[in-house]
């Protein structure tokens, strides 16, 4: 049971994290607790479906299927979270000044939301997937139903227990920066993720690793640890990254970034809030 | 729109293959009864080495080391590739996440 319990929680901790980021990203907007529980939801079942195929998968692409799967899961992620904070950068303020009246704000960016709540399905089934495919050696290998349940509970319970922390204590946060605090960390999440693929690109050799150790703190912090872990899903902290990881995680960070402020310089006070979502992206402009 | 065009492209452009030396070093993993053999593995400092695991167990097995930061889905009976380094000299863990308490094993580059 202990080996059980142990896999399940840490694998749970990295997908409770991410999604008690977006829970907060999302505070106040009407619906959301339906959202994230139908992106749970889902998620579960594309992890069943991708631990099926998982032989499938592992065959594609001369047998790099799985770590190229790994890295558009990741890559499509950081893309929907890169959109959402774009367009949070011009509705932020506005949602913070008018928490009660968010609803039709939030109705204008909802094709937004509903990205922001993929990736909580998207984190669900890369990390369950895993789950599914241990718990399938586990059945096999004659641990009694009672241990298996028992672990999964104890599992689950731990990692969703740290994530609901975080969670608490991101809505301790003045509201006045809130929007700010929570875009902050979307862009430091993609930013990890973002990194996390480049690494799945590099061990199947189809990215140049660009120096394979650029720092090894693995005895100071593993990537294994609860902490390690943790930070890893908050910042992006990676014990030994390959430079590329580096590459990947400072050009997301640019890049978002740089579309925030574009976005911010771009925006109109009032009158643009009864545009489209989509039509409040940067225009091209020569 | 146009800036996601922007952003997808220069991911996009940063995945030129690369090609593989063809004397790169290679290596190979057995995982039996959910133990590695073998479970030390020697491989030179500052090359990049080609290494193939193979799972011989009905079981499905993770690759994995925090030391060298490598994740790899072993399913039973199957072999997978994981490319290695360039690594600097000295001892480095690698386990099976599914079976930690017996999948050990220890990366040595000199």
């Amino acid at each position: 049971m202990p080996a059980v319990a142990l896999l399940v929680f840490r694998e749970v901790l990295e997908a409770a994290l991410i999604i008690s980021i977006i829970c907060a990203a999302t505070r106040g907007v009407p619906g959301r607790a339906a959202r994230v529980v139908g992106g749970i939801g889902l998620g579960v079942a594309g992890a069943l479906l991708i631990a099926l195929g998982a032989d499938f998968i592992a065959q594609l692409a001369s047998g790099a299927g799985q770590d190229i799967f790994n890295a558009a899961v990741l890559l499509l992620a950081v893309l929907m979270i890169g959109w959402h904070v774009i367009w949070m950068s011009s509705h932020g303020r506005e949602l913070a000044k008018h928490m009660s009246s968010v609803g039709s704000a939030v109705k204008q960016g909802s094709s937004s939301l509903n990205l922001l709540l993929t990736v909580v399905a998207l984190a669900v089934l890369r990390e369950g997937s895993e789950v599914v495919l241990f718990l399938f050696g586990m059945s096999a290998s004659g641990i009694s139903a009672v241990q298996m349940a028992g672990g999964i509970a104890l599992g689950i319970c731990g990692g969703a227990a740290l994530g609901f922390a975080l969670y608490l204590g991101l809505l301790h946060i003045p509201i006045n920066y809130f929007f700010t605090v929570t875009n902050i960390m979307l862009v430091l999440l993609a930013a990890g993720l973002a990194s996390t693929a480049a690494g799945y690109l590099v061990q199947s050799d189809l990215l140049p690793a660009l120096g394979s150790q650029i720092w090894d703190t693995a005895r100071l912090l593993s990537d294994d640890s609860a902490l390690g872990k943790t930070l890893s899903v908050l910042i992006g902290y990676k014990s030994a990254p390959a430079g590329i990881q580096l590459a990947f995680y400072f050009t997301t960070l640019a890049l978002l970034i740089a579309g925030m402020l574009w976005q911010q310089r771009n925006v109109m006070p009032t009158s643009r809030s009864s545009s489209a979502a989509g039509d409040t992206l940067p225009k091209a402009q020569p | 729109m146009k800036l996601f065009s922007v952003v997808a492209a220069t991911i996009g452009a940063t995945f030129v293959s690369v090609a593989v030396a063809a004397d790169m070093p290679e290596f190979s993993l057995l995982i039996k009864n959910h133990v590695y053999q073998p479970s030390e593995l020697k491989i030179p400092a500052g090359t990049k080495v080609k290494l193939h695991i193979t799972n011989g167990d009905t079981t499905p097995e993770e690759f994995e080391s925090t030391d060298f930061n490598r994740e790899s889905l072993v399913l039973p009976n199957r072999s997978i590739v994981v490319f290695i380094g360039p690594l600097r000299a000295g001892t480095y863990g690698f386990f099976g996440d599914f079976h930690r308490d017996t999948a050990q094993g220890r990366l040595i580059v000199e």
